[in-house]
């Protein structure tokens, strides 16, 4: 284990608190002096929970200590992307409609959490309601990119992947509905996972596009990753859109990394123009490598993913228009009463609550959603958006008959700076025209760190794909990929990255 | 405050004249399953409000609805005994509006893909022409799946709904109640018996689904529902098909919560809208509501077409596909067509027409079927629940269920006239005894010592002693007046305190003075 128990990673916590060598308690309190040290720069935690994350803690030593058989991540602390809805402990969704909300449930990959003896040790910021490329649109104020204080971590996800890049926390957790776990792991160099549609119950979390939704593992190494995947994926009765089947056997992908053999499709239509050269050239480098391990590389055409970003879209502020109808005031949450209204009405009251309760990336989807649902217009925008998502599906299956993994870089772009893009949506959309394909279609998707651009010397993302229900290749290939390229760069890419420095301290 | 105002309306046979009508009626039933459609609360009626709820059916954020497949089976079965076709794949949709009793804001419901789809329910109506009845075929459009909303109370004001009110209160145990609506088609050339094939409709529909045993159909518990549509069109020149007027603009009225309010409503609705239509006014496209008091409709909200409820398939539900295997399945459980059945059991008991009629509209067959069962005789069965029962059911303003009279008690008593051991009235007692919880008919009639006297001796000395007090009726008997013997009938059994055999004192009576 590192001497500096945060920069160890989840496998190596997990194996010092299983010889002893380490407590839980020690780990978490490690943890949370890390935050306490860092967190008021980066701003990656919307709530720390330490009173809460100690008490687990405490428990997972004491049923250690008693011989009790415990998970391999038993002990380990985690954040959560406050899209998840915890028990006893708010969640807010960056929004301030759901400010002083106190959920009074667990979602299941929380209780899965908690069941494993995982501390918590707080909710993590995001764009409000997961919209956003940033985090600026959290109500909370953003989070900044731990390379580069100046700059975005990504989004929606930035919380979780600052948390740690920082080393706030060894593990996360994230949610992806267009990219918002893989483009934050690309821009802060970490690893992030989106695992098939139906992977990992979305029952608890909080729904911003229920087709597209999916939580996974936020993590430093592609080994953690499958640790956290298999803890948290698997069937659940309570999500009718669970896969009931066991979690793909991505712990073993992971450890054997093996390449030989595995036909590579490069993604014609995701890369080159419009992808910044220092990305380019990390994938390429990537690709390479994979070749030089025995990888057969082939290129693939996906000519429908042209119309991806303008499907998703529609489909996402169609869903989520209804999907945030019911934050209304009339039952918890933000309530404001309209001004210069006497006996307002309740709908004056619902309507005065999400005119003061929802920011404007927020409003504006909703806008567009209710429009393209709008009777006559259904066809034109939503039942057409439906018909590119199931070309896009057809793509997917095309290429996958040419290649068994699929890859391209994560974003377009290194981690740009903080304001750059607020006043222009469609560049901040365009950040996610890499990985919004695999929502359409349901398969999952990895981002681990290429390398860092040299116009910039900031981290990179190359993405990998797999077929539906196929996760456990995206950790063969990436668990390979990671090796050679910490060889070669002598260590692992976050070691790079500029120390931060306790603020006030 | 707006104050309600009187229509106009036209005496009805008079807008008939002028004006033919046509109905749609949507009917929904809430299901008798244990559970909500989509969470696994509770569905008890008359709970403490808000004690069966939970994350999903309160529409907590992050909860998911799971789809009961209980619920999808009644529906099935449903659709199957309306002899609709059953869709191999539909999907649920989100009905997007806000209302405060509706926690997700949307209404999960099914849109353009309906479980069941086509069919029919054919229901008996008053012949157009004569005394007799005849079969009307309700053609259905649809029967689709959705959940109940939770329930408002508006609390203040004069209307009792939202407007006006100081606050409002919701209980949401209603909230998820799994829901079937089934919908008819426009329903034409009913004609002046529109109103009556209204009601015919949803009663044999009500005994549809209580046969299916898929809902309580209990219309004042609000668990069957019936919003009717009306419109009026003017009626066809002569020698001009009427189908070949355009529809009129129709309403939607609401709160009609018993059979005989569907019947006054469509009554009611027709003769407002041909007053509407004499002044050259326009029917507005509004929802109504009914009031069982004042027996009008008001106005409610104003439906425009604007109206955009913003369908889309629910994505957090995967698709409902029945297999052919599993419709075949359910298919065999349905119990025999209510018309099937009425007609087979009219026949068995040898009732009239009318007799039928008159225990259909008590809703007795069921009880009746028991009580013959249990061993009574098709005619006492009939007399007791139809006649004794519902007489004192109205008199009292219960429920015949509500007395604590078995079919089993019914056929005791029955044979407890036929050994000869009561009387009519007597019985009647019995009767009394067993409504006030004594115990079951013999039981009673030991306890109240009510026994008819068997014993000719007994009987013959009473009528000796009848007919030489009353010399000169005897005499009127004796010069061939049979029906004077009635007076002295009641004598005798007044001598024996009622518990004689009234038939055989009129033998012996007509014997003596013969
Ligand atoms: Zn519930």
């Amino acid at each position: 284990m590192n001497s500096d128990i945060t920069r160890s990673s989840a496998a190596e916590l997990a194996h010092a608190l299983d010889s002893r060598e380490v407590s839980s308690v020690e780990v978490v309190q490690a943890h949370l002096d890390r935050i306490a040290a860092v967190d008021a720069d980066v701003h990656a935690y919307l709530h720390v929970d330490a009173q809460g994350a100690l008490e687990a803690a405490r428990e997972v030593d004491q049923r250690r200590a008693a011989g009790e058989e415990l998970h391999v991540l038993a002990g380990v602390p985690i954040a959560v992307k406050d899209v998840m809805v915890t028990k006893g402990m708010p969640t807010t969704c960056g929004s301030k409609i759901l400010q002083g909300w106190m959920p009074p449930y667990d979602s299941t990959v929380v209780a899965r959490l908690r069941a494993t003896g995982m501390p918590m040790l707080g909710k993590t910021n995001m764009d409000e309601f997961a919209m956003g490329s940033s985090t600026e649109h959290s109500a909370y104020g953003p989070t900044h990119n731990p390379w580069d204080l100046s700059r975005i971590p990504g989004g929606s996800g930035g919380g979780s992947s600052a948390v740690v890049a920082a080393y706030e926390a060894p593990l996360a957790i994230g949610t992806d509905t267009g990219g918002s776990i893989r483009q934050p792991a690309a821009v802060t160099g970490t690893v992030g996972v989106k695992p098939t549609y139906g992977g990992v119950s979305r029952y608890g979390l909080v729904a911003l596009a229920s087709s597209l939704d999916q939580a996974g593992p936020v993590t430093r190494t592609v080994l953690d990753a499958a640790l956290l995947h298999s803890v948290i994926g698997g069937h659940d009765p309570m999500d009718s859109t669970s896969i009931d089947a066991p979690v793909p056997a991505v712990v073993e992908a992971a450890r054997r990394a093996e390449v030989r053999g595995l036909r590579v499709g490069i993604i014609k239509e995701l890369g080159g123009q419009g992808y910044q050269a220092g990305v380019q050239a990390r994938f390429e480098e990537s690709v390479q490598l994979l070749q030089d391990a025995g990888a057969e590389v082939v290129e693939v055409s996906c000519p429908s993913f042209d119309y991806a970003l303008a499907a998703y879209y529609l489909i996402l502020p169609s869903e989520a228009s209804s999907n945030l109808a019911k934050f209304d005031a009339m039952r918890y949450g933000l309530r404001v009463l309209p001004e210069g209204v006497r006996d307002p009405s309740a709908e004056e009251v619902m309507a005065a609550t999400r005119d003061a309760g929802f920011g404007d990336e927020v409003k504006r989807r909703i806008i567009l959603g209710t429009y393209a649902l709008s009777s006559g217009y259904y066809d034109a925008y939503y039942g057409q958006a439906q018909k590119v998502r199931r070309l896009i599906a057809d793509d997917f299956v095309t290429a996958f008959g040419q290649a068994d993994v699929l890859l391209s870089p994560t974003s377009p772009t290194t981690a740009f700076k903080l304001g750059d893009k607020l006043d222009d949506p469609m560049s901040m959309y365009l950040q996610d025209v890499a990985t919004i394909p695999a929502n359409l279609a349901g398969v999952p998707g990895m981002s681990l760190p290429s390398g860092l651009a040299d116009e910039d010397g900031l981290p990179t993302g190359i993405q990998i794909l797999a077929p539906a229900t196929q996760d456990q290749r995206l950790y063969g290939v990436g668990a390979a990929l990671e090796k050679m390229l910490t060889e070669r760069w002598g260590g692992p890419l976050l070691s790079r990255a500029p120390e931060l420095t306790a603020k006030g301290a | 405050m707006a104050t309600a105002v009187t229509e106009d309306v036209v005496d009805y046979d008079e807008a008939l004249e002028r004006y033919d009508p046509v109905m749609g009626l949507e009917v929904h039933v809430e299901l008798n399953t244990a559970t909500k459609m989509f969470c696994g609360c509770a569905t008890e009626f008359g709970a403490e409000p808000n004690s069966q709820v939970c994350p999903v059916c309160l529409g907590l954020p992050g909860a998911l609805p799971v789809v009961n497949a209980k619920a999808v089976e009644s529906a099935i079965r449903i659709g199957l005994a309306l002899s609709c076709q059953i869709a191999p794949w539909c999907r649920f949709a989100r009905k997007n509006y806000f209302y405060p009793d509706m926690p997700k804001n949307f209404q999960t419901s099914q849109y353009d893909e309906p479980i069941a789809f086509e069919g029919h329910l054919d229901v008996e109506v008053p012949a157009a022409i004569g005394d007799g009845t005849e079969i009307f075929r309700v053609e259905i459009e649809r029967a689709h799946m959705e959940e109940d909303t939770g329930k408002s109370l508006h609390v203040g004001g004069a209307t009792g709904r939202i407007h006006g009110a100081e606050y409002s209160l919701v209980d949401y145990n209603r909230a998820g109640i799994p829901l079937i609506e089934i919908v008819t088609k426009p329903l034409t050339g009913a004609g002046k018996r529109a109103p009556e094939v209204a009601k015919a409709y949803v009663a044999a529909l009500r005994d549809l689904l209580r046969a299916l045993g898929v809902s309580d159909v209990k219309m004042e518990q609000g668990s069957l529902r019936c919003d009717a549509n009306v419109s009026l069109r003017p009626r066809a020149a002569a020698g001009s098909e009427q189908e070949t007027v355009p529809l009129g603009t129709r309403t939607e009225t609401k709160n009609v919560n018993s059979l005989r309010s569907v019947e006054r409503a469509v009554r009611y609705e027709i003769s407002r809208q041909a007053a509407v239509l004499d002044r050259g006014d326009r029917v507005t496209q509004e929802t109504r509501h009914w009031h069982e008091d004042t027996g009008v409709t008001t106005s409610g909200r104003e439906k425009s077409d604007a109206e955009d409820y913003r369908y889309f398939p629910e994505p957090d539900l995967v698709p409902v596909a029945p297999t052919p295997e599993t419709v075949e399945r359910l298919r065999a459980t349905l119990p025999e067509p209510p018309s099937q059945r009425r007609r087979r059991l009219q026949q068995d008991w040898g009732y009239s027409d009318l007799e039928m009629r008159d225990v259909m509209n008590a809703g007795a067959v069921e009880l009746i079927e028991e009580t013959v069962a249990a061993g009574a005789t098709p005619a006492a069965a009939r007399k007791w629940w139809t006649g004794e029962l519902a007489r004192r059911a109205n008199a009292e303003g219960r429920a015949v269920e509500d007395f604590g009279v078995t079919p089993a008690h019914i056929a005791e008593l029955d044979g407890l006239v036929r050994s000869g051991r009561l009387n009519d009235s007597m019985a009647r007692q019995v009767l009394d005894g067993v409504v006030a919880g004594e115990g079951g008919p013999t039981e009673v009639a030991d306890a109240r010592g009510l026994e008819l006297v068997q014993d000719d001796g007994a009987l013959e000395a009473a009528v000796d002693k009848v007919i030489a007090a009353n010399a000169d009726v005897a005499q009127k008997v004796r010069d061939g007046k049979v029906q004077a013997a009635g007076a002295l009938i009641g004598q005798v059994m007044k001598e024996l305190r009622g518990q004689a055999d009234a038939g055989r004192a009129r033998e012996l009576i007509l014997a003596k003075l013969g």
